[in-house]
């Protein structure tokens, strides 16, 4: 029976990681706009479903839906003036941003400060999470076979050839970036509701570079390899730290590592077998299109 | 009344002129070939009309409306399309999805649309499809519409961008080099496409330098060197052109050809 | 009164800002020439501080070995991240060199972690840090020499860009680099020498800042880091000259900001970058950027 609760918790995790997974996907595998601060909007989602439940007594599903909506104002507010300009320039603001979260969440009384907030009733289980996780790549799915999902591709594909088609891609850009710190708010908000305490430190870089990895590991611009990277990402340390306690101190040295080796041995991850996004501009092509 | 009209066009890059108070004009319905050699700012001027840089100086109108300080999405819209001379496809994207992104801009569909898929949503989706096989079947690539874009031979790819611009509905196309790596069998039938486009009631731009493309189908030629215009007038005219002469084989060349 | 205050205020934010500065020029210098953020540059200036620690602790030698040795230590290191993690993605979309950067960063710091623990280790100076007297003013010796350093090396590096052969064929590659291939540049050399140069200025700025607060861990290298690229865009990216303007005016911005809510400090430089991100994201010296189409 103990046994039986430990897995169905890995189970748990593992659905609210894909969650993260695919919504990190959607920005960064699609769109092609590295996030690093994709752990922030479930804080976000996190701390605003918790307060809302702790101290305004709202409802589980309603606490979940707007912290999921606040995640997604703040993805917004972040993506108007960054997303104007190169890729880059996102990585570091979101980056930045996620610091500057988590000193306000240090720091203001509401939120317990570095205490963080415990006494979360625990409702989310097994059941809600397959349902958000169900719910979350049915829609996913929806907008990416659809006029909007197209539009996020070509704009990884070609950003100026997306312009010139007449695609905003600046407004793309900002909506798959909203989309995605919605997805990840309802993460953080099953994540509160599960673990029963939440404190800054669950939401720092170190989980967005987690996310991220899960996303490279299966393959960006591929939701199954999203959801692969997630399943495995989640077991593994798991697992690890059952064989012995010592290696899980290296778990970060290895994902580091593991970034790497991915972008020069198999950029487009385990899942995707054809060469997408990442691929090598042979040096023929180049020439024979004489451009850059 | 021209449909497009640049008046005093003027583009400044580090210091150096790239365009030079160049005048456009461009009436509905002609095909306009723009030549030049190398550096003489075609694609500056390209690129001023569609919105990618803003002109230092000058002003653009397009169906009567300034379009110098529009942003491409709008311009295209507005019913200018283009292609580019570095091929610029969606090249992971099949070739029928990058048709079907040329219609973006006459689509409407959102990300609640997309989730509920209401049934008005279903039917723009069919029209698209079938709009996005149209072209493809006109164009000639229907066999290919499930092929990844990157996967078609070149001059292939070049007819695909063609078929992308036409898909954004313009009144107005803008192609550059669209004959650049392609076979005589191939230019020929570049030639009939364009012709054929220009019997639909588009207007064409065109940038080339394959002089029998260029002789054969425009209506009227401009010449730019140096980032000025020196000559615009009817092929016959700009055959004999001092100037246009002289621009292309260099000022030696023009007394050895008088001396022939 | 309010006037020393305010003079000493102003030293701190210069010092603080020289550092940021050392450490803006490697991000820029990369970012000019691969159009790279280098995300690696943090764990590269926290080696500097490691290194230099270490010779002034174990192998007790003066300050200024420490200096060179920390420097020489960053620049091995910068050179042998970018040919094992970027030179293999040169010709890959933007997005692969900037995960592999990512990476390289957690990777160094997280094996610093272990092999160091996370305590922060006290880094004595080796000499003593006296207060000069300047008539109504006070400055302490170790700003003063953090700053004198930070200066020359700076001048080091404008003489060697604008003076030498190595440095025009930079400024040239920077510039277009498959046109400085055609013109005989050898570009793996000069991109190499870039991560080199770049990366001694970071290790410089580490073992100042390690003896300025009197001490070093493997995180040291986070927020300065971020702050030096913030430094970098704030001066105009691949812009050498702003980057130093830049990280001056973000050490003041700091020291001062932080006189009014000090618990916000690292949040300032943030601040700095989402405001310049809005309202001039060329920052103050760079260039408008445009693409090749």
């Amino acid at each position: 029976m103990k046994r039986m609760n430990y897995y169905l918790q890995v189970l748990t995790v593992i659905g609210i990681n894909i969650i993260l997974a695919v919504s990190l996907n959607l920005v960064s595998g699609f769109t092609g706009q590295l996030s690093l601060g994709h752990a922030t909007f479930m804080g976000i989602g996190a701390y605003t479903a918790t307060l809302l439940a702790l101290k305004l007594h709202v409802p589980f599903i309603p606490s979940l839906i707007f912290g999921a909506a606040m995640a997604a104002f703040f993805g917004f507010i972040i993506g108007v003036p960054t997303l104007r300009l190169k890729g880059d320039y996102l990585a570091i603001a979101t980056l930045g941003f996620g610091e500057i979260m988590k000193n306000i969440l240090l720091n203001l009384k509401i939120t317990g400060g570095p205490m963080g907030l415990r006494g979360i009733p625990k409702v989310t289980n097994i059941y809600i999470v397959a349902a958000a996780v169900v719910v979350v790549i049915f829609t996913l799915n929806r907008i990416m076979i659809s006029r909007v999902g197209k539009s996020f591709i070509a704009i990884r594909e070609d950003e100026l050839a997306a312009e010139a088609m007449g695609i905003n891609t600046t407004n793309y850009k900002i909506l798959a970036f909203t989309i995605g710190a919605f997805y990840a708010g309802i993460a953080g908000g099953l994540f509160a509701f599960l673990f029963r305490y939440i404190n800054p430190n669950n939401f720092g870089f170190m989980k967005s570079i987690e996310i991220l990895c899960m996303v490279v590991l299966g393959g960006m611009g591929n939701t199954a390899g999203a959801i692969l990277g997630a399943a495995l990402l989640t077991v593994l340390p798991e697992f690890l730290r059952s064989v012995s306690p010592l290696i899980s101190q290296y778990r970060m040295v290895f994902y580091g590592l593991l970034l790497v080796v991915m972008m020069i041995v198999r950029p487009q991850g385990l899942l995707s077998n054809t060469s997408f996004y990442f691929r090598r501009i042979s040096v023929e092509k180049n020439a024979g299109k004489g451009g850059r | 009344m021209a449909l497009l009209e640049g008046k005093n066009l003027t583009m400044i890059f580090g210091g150096l002129a790239a365009l030079d108070s160049v005048d456009i004009n461009i009436e509905k319905g002609e095909v306009l070939s723009l030549i030049g050699p190398n550096g003489a700012g075609k694609t500056t001027l390209f690129n001023l009309i569609t919105g990618v840089y803003s002109p230092t100086k000058g002003s653009i109108s397009f169906k009567q409306k300034e379009i110098k300080n529009l942003k491409p999405y709008d311009i295209t819209r507005m019913g200018i399309a283009r292609t580019f001379q570095n091929i610029r496809l969606f090249g992971e994207m099949s070739v029928l999805d990058n048709v079907i992104i040329g219609q973006h801009c006459r689509t409407r569909t959102g990300v609640f649309g997309a989730i509920l898929r209401t049934s008005a949503v279903k039917s723009e989706e069919k029209k698209v499809r079938d709009r996005a096989m149209e072209i493809l079947n006109f164009v000639g690539l229907d066999r290919e519409a499930e092929e990844k874009a990157k996967n078609l031979p070149y001059g292939k790819q070049r007819r695909l961008e063609l078929a992308r611009a036409l898909a954004t509905d313009p009144d107005l196309m803008l192609l550059d080099e669209p004959a650049a790596g392609m076979n005589p069998q191939e230019t020929n039938e570049l030639i009939g496409l364009i012709d054929r486009l220009n019997d639909m009631g588009k207007t064409v731009l065109l940038i080339e330098h394959d002089m029998k493309l260029v002789m054969g189908i425009s209506q009227r030629i401009m010449v730019l060197d140096y980032g000025k215009k020196i000559a615009d007038g009817p092929p016959e005219k700009i055959r004999n052109d001092e100037k246009v002469i002289r621009a292309y084989l260099g000022e030696r060349s023009r007394k050895e050809v008088r001396a022939c | 009164m309010f006037f020393q205050q305010f003079f000493a205020q102003v030293m701190n934010g210069l010092t603080l800002g020289s550092t940021y500065a050392l450490i803006a020029l490697g991000y820029t210098m990369v970012y000019g020439i691969l159009e790279l953020i280098n995300f690696a540059h943090s764990e590269i200036y926290m080696t500097g501080a490691f290194v230099g620690l270490i010779m002034v602790t174990v192998y007790k030698l003066p300050f200024a070995a420490a200096l060179l040795a920390g420097m020489a230590g960053s620049c091995i290191l910068g050179v042998i991240i970018e040919k094992i993690a970027y030179r293999p993605l040169r010709k890959a979309t933007r997005i692969a060199p900037l995960i592999s950067a990512i990476g390289v960063s957690i990777f160094l710091q997280n094996a610093a972690l272990l092999v160091f623990g996370p305590q922060a280790r006290a880094f004595p100076a080796n000499f003593s840090a006296a207060a000069l007297n300047f008539g109504f003013v006070q400055i302490s010796s170790l700003q003063l020499l953090i700053l004198v350093i930070s200066v020359l090396l700076m001048i080091g590096l404008h003489l060697l860009i604008h003076r030498t052969k190595i440095g025009q064929a930079m400024r040239a590659t920077a510039q277009d680099k498959e046109t400085a291939q055609l013109m005989g540049i050898r570009i793996d050399r000069v991109i190499s020498f870039t991560f080199a140069i770049g990366s001694a200025l970071g290790g410089a700025a580490g073992v100042l800042v390690g003896v300025y607060f009197n001490s070093a861990d493997p995180m040291m290298g986070f927020f300065p880091g971020l702050k030096g690229f913030v430094a970098a865009v704030l001066g105009g990216i691949g812009n050498i000259p702003g980057a130093m303007v830049g990280g001056l005016i973000l050490g003041l911005a700091e020291v001062f900001g932080a006189v009014y809510m000090s618990q916000y400090k690292d949040a300032i430089a943030f601040a700095v970058l989402i405001l310049i991100l809005l309202f001039k994201p060329t920052g103050l010296m760079g260039r408008r950027i445009q693409e090749k189409v």
